[in-house]
């Protein structure tokens, strides 16, 4: 079966990004194009190249018109990847699977959004209707009552976690501190230069206990975008080229989508479980093979299951380890070191994954050293998805 | 996200510092006196004259939180003391009203001082619209915060002296979710808030129906005998399309809770608990708990069902309340 794998097979060879801001003042389709063309750009790839796409859900940029404005004529591959965020490491899975079987000789990953200034996700009022349709009636057993936002849904595993384990509210707030650090000694971020302390987040208001404010990333505006190609011809191209060692992604027993409360034990994410084990069984990798990790952090909370999941640390223990340091600057496995979504931005994880891109390069702004392999992980509570990419 | 052409009026505006607006009176005792009695406040120091004049203040102090007060208008609207400026403040919010953002709510209201004010001081303040805010989307509505910041002074010979300001914040907004008046000509109808109906499909339906008649049913699956919730089409463990449903005792306790403070969306009311309860047939179901004190919620807390209507019957919710273990 090895002779199938993908692992090793294709490279993440251009990256291209906007600012990330509130209020980007232009269209997702601008931004799209402006990140995409840029990653084609930073590869020396020809736009009229590109035969495939991925992009993700909750995305409104469609892949047709990404390459009509490009020019392709020749397109064979494009892939839409459900759940928001917990795809975010899907698409440059499908991109490699599209390479490695070379059904696409290029394919661009992209994700643009106006999510702060044209949608924001927290507010609590979604339209859920009464007609019949799977979404409105699963959101149904929550909304009557006002359980309505992703901060409570997560609040939710939070508080079982913190009772199974012995976790506090300062152990998601070393999270918090630790990649606001990052954030303010990165100059794309959108806390550049504002690092907190954990008084502060300790005062930080409730949003929906046991997570406070400090606890939730912000909603921003912005694009990113790679271009995936084979190993091979990556290579030969203008950048460092960034090997996908693996990639899942992962549902398993129970899952729903930020609800899965009907586990018997839900103090875990056995999702990012799935991811794990295949990640660590494609590329022959286990946990200490990797130099930094990029953990997906729309709330601080689950940052903690899923250090245990990929087996940095025994179940229950991820707070000894936070509260350690090692997730921080210095650490033995710093983290999030763009700032994570809690400091650079909320681009639905797309962001964390160029961040696994610049520090298998080389060219992080928080750079850590001799970086062979990084672990990036998707968004939690709803099936999800993973990555390690690493240096040829 | 470009904005709407008339903006760039409104933005023209911002920073602008509108005239003076004069107390009537000057700071005085009867009224401080009057204004103590009304809010129910017995310290000395605003209106026992020996207690206040051996203080450190020497004499009879006015309550800061009254600071607004000396310069309205009175009883009579727009009467203000004369000199005043007949300049509007609140121009930008009739130039929203204009273009069909009709609605107001105030948001902040936050008073800072200098000193105290003594008996005699003659005041006036002076406005400055401080900030507009984008265009924003709240449970409300879609509109614009607007900041007024409000600078009071005390006249001195050698040059007035700030006591203290008001920043004044409101949503100047176009409601969410208005109800359309009934028939023509009718009243417009007061925007009101409801809850959340369920989605409910054929699996679902004998939940909701359930709970309309005061009874908290679970789904079983009568080939194994499986009971699952949420309900669904299929038993997980055998995937038998048969199924009933068996009255639950509405007896368990909490496994996990959370309590939703912001954002606050009516028609909920904040903080607002809400439990994962553990039957004790052996499933898990979502609910709002009701009768508990925020520091006495916890795991294992033992919990009794009961049956709440909201919005005058069209829906009616199971709720959790904490009873002895």
């Amino acid at each position: 079966m090895t002779d199938i794998s993908i692992s090793g097979r294709a490279a993440i060879a251009g990256l291209g990004a906007t600012e990330f801001s509130k209020n980007s003042g232009r269209t997702e389709l601008r931004l799209a194009m402006e990140a995409t063309l840029a990653a084609l750009a930073d590869a020396g790839i020809d736009p009229s190249e590109v035969e495939g796409f991925s992009s993700y859900t909750m995305d409104k940029v469609p892949e047709y018109e990404i390459a009509r404005l490009l020019g392709c004529n020749n397109v064979k591959f494009f892939s839409t990847v459900p759940h928001g965020g917990g795809a975010a490491c899907a698409p440059i899975l499908h991109a490699a699977m599209a390479v490695a079987t070379g059904v696409a000789k290029v394919v661009v990953v992209y994700r643009a959004m106006n999510e702060r200034s044209w949608y924001r996700f927290g507010t609590g009022s979604y339209g859920f209707g009464s007609t019949p349709i799977f979404e409105n009636v699963n959101y149904g057993w929550y909304m009557p009552f006002g359980f309505h936002t992703p901060a409570a849904w997560v609040g939710m595993f939070a508080r079982r976690y913190m009772h199974a384990y012995g976790a506090t509210s300062e152990d998601f707030g070393r999270v918090s501190v630790a990649v606001r650090d990052f954030a303010a000694t990165n100059p794309a971020a959108f806390f550049h230069g504002k690092p907190i302390t954990l008084e502060e987040h300790q005062a930080s208001k409730w949003i929906a206990e046991p997570l406070r404010l400090l606890d939730c990333c912000q909603e921003s505006d912005g694009a990113v975008a790679m271009v995936i190609t084979s190993a091979e011809r990556a290579r030969d191209l203008k950048q460092k080229p960034v090997i996908i060692k693996a990639g899942s992604q992962g549902i398993t027993t129970g899952q729903q989508s930020m609800t899965s409360y009907y586990r018997d034990d839900i103090t875990g994410l056995p999702e990012m479980g799935v991811v794990a084990k295949e990640l660590y069984a494609q590329s022959g990798l286990g946990p200490e093979a990797f130099q930094t990790a990029v953990i997906y952090d729309h709330f601080t909370p689950f940052v903690l299951p899923q250090l245990e999941e990929f087996g940095f640390v025994k179940r229950g223990e991820a707070k000894d380890f936070i509260r350690a340091g090692h997730h921080a600057r210095g650490g033995r496995l710093p983290i999030n070191t763009h700032g994570g979504q809690l400091g650079e931005a909320y681009i639905h994880g797309m962001n964390g994954v160029a961040e696994g891109v610049r520090q298998v390069r080389g060219s992080a702004a928080n750079q850590v050293a001799d970086v062979e392999n990084v672990l990036v992980t998707a968004g939690t509570g709803v099936p999800t998805s993973g990555l390690i990419l690493g240096a040829a | 996200m470009a904005e709407q052409e008339w903006m760039s009026e409104v933005r023209a505006k911002v920073g602008r510092e509108y005239g003076r607006v004069y107390a009537w009176d000057e700071v005085n005792a009867p009224m401080i006196r009057q204004w103590c009695e009304v809010m129910g406040i017995d310290n000395p120091l605003y209106t026992d004259a020996a207690h206040a004049a051996a203080s450190e203040f020497g004499g009879i102090v006015a309550p800061p939180a009254m600071l607004q007060a000396w310069c309205l208008e009175g009883l009579h609207m727009n009467n203000y003391a004369p000199g005043s400026t007949d300049e509007n403040p609140y121009e930008v919010l009739k130039m929203m009203e204009a273009h069909g953002y009709p609605s107001v709510v105030a948001v902040n209201s936050d008073l800072s001082f200098e000193r105290y004010l003594k008996l005699g001081e003659k005041l006036y303040y002076t406005t400055r619209l401080d900030s507009v805010g984008e265009e924003k989307t709240t449970a409300l509505g879609t509109g614009f915060f607007v900041t007024l910041i409000m600078s009071f002074f005390s006249q001195k010979p050698a040059g007035d002296e700030k006591v203290g300001q008001l920043l004044f914040r409101v949503f100047k907004f176009r409601p969410a979710n208005v109800p359309k008046p009934a028939e023509k000509g009718a009243a417009p109808a007061v925007p009101k808030y409801k809850r959340p109906q369920p989605g409910v499909s054929d699996d679902t339906r004998f939940f909701w129906e359930g709970v309309q008649a005061g009874r908290l049913l679970i789904q079983r699956c009568t080939c194994c005998g499986t009971l699952r919730h949420p309900p669904a089409p299929v038993c997980i463990d055998c995937h038998s399309f048969d199924w009933d449903t068996v009255e639950a005792s509405g007896k368990g306790e909490i496994h996990s809770f959370v309590v939703m403070h912001y954002p606050e969306v009516p028609p909920f009311e904040h903080p607002n608990p809400i439990g994962l309860i553990d039957l004790d047939e052996g499933v898990r179901l979502v609910a709002g708990l009701v009768g508990v004190k925020r520091d006495e919620i916890g795991i294992g807390q033992r919990v009794q069902v009961e049956f709440q209507s909201f919005d005058d019957g069209e829906l009616t919710l199971p709720m959790f309340r904490p009873v002895a273990g």
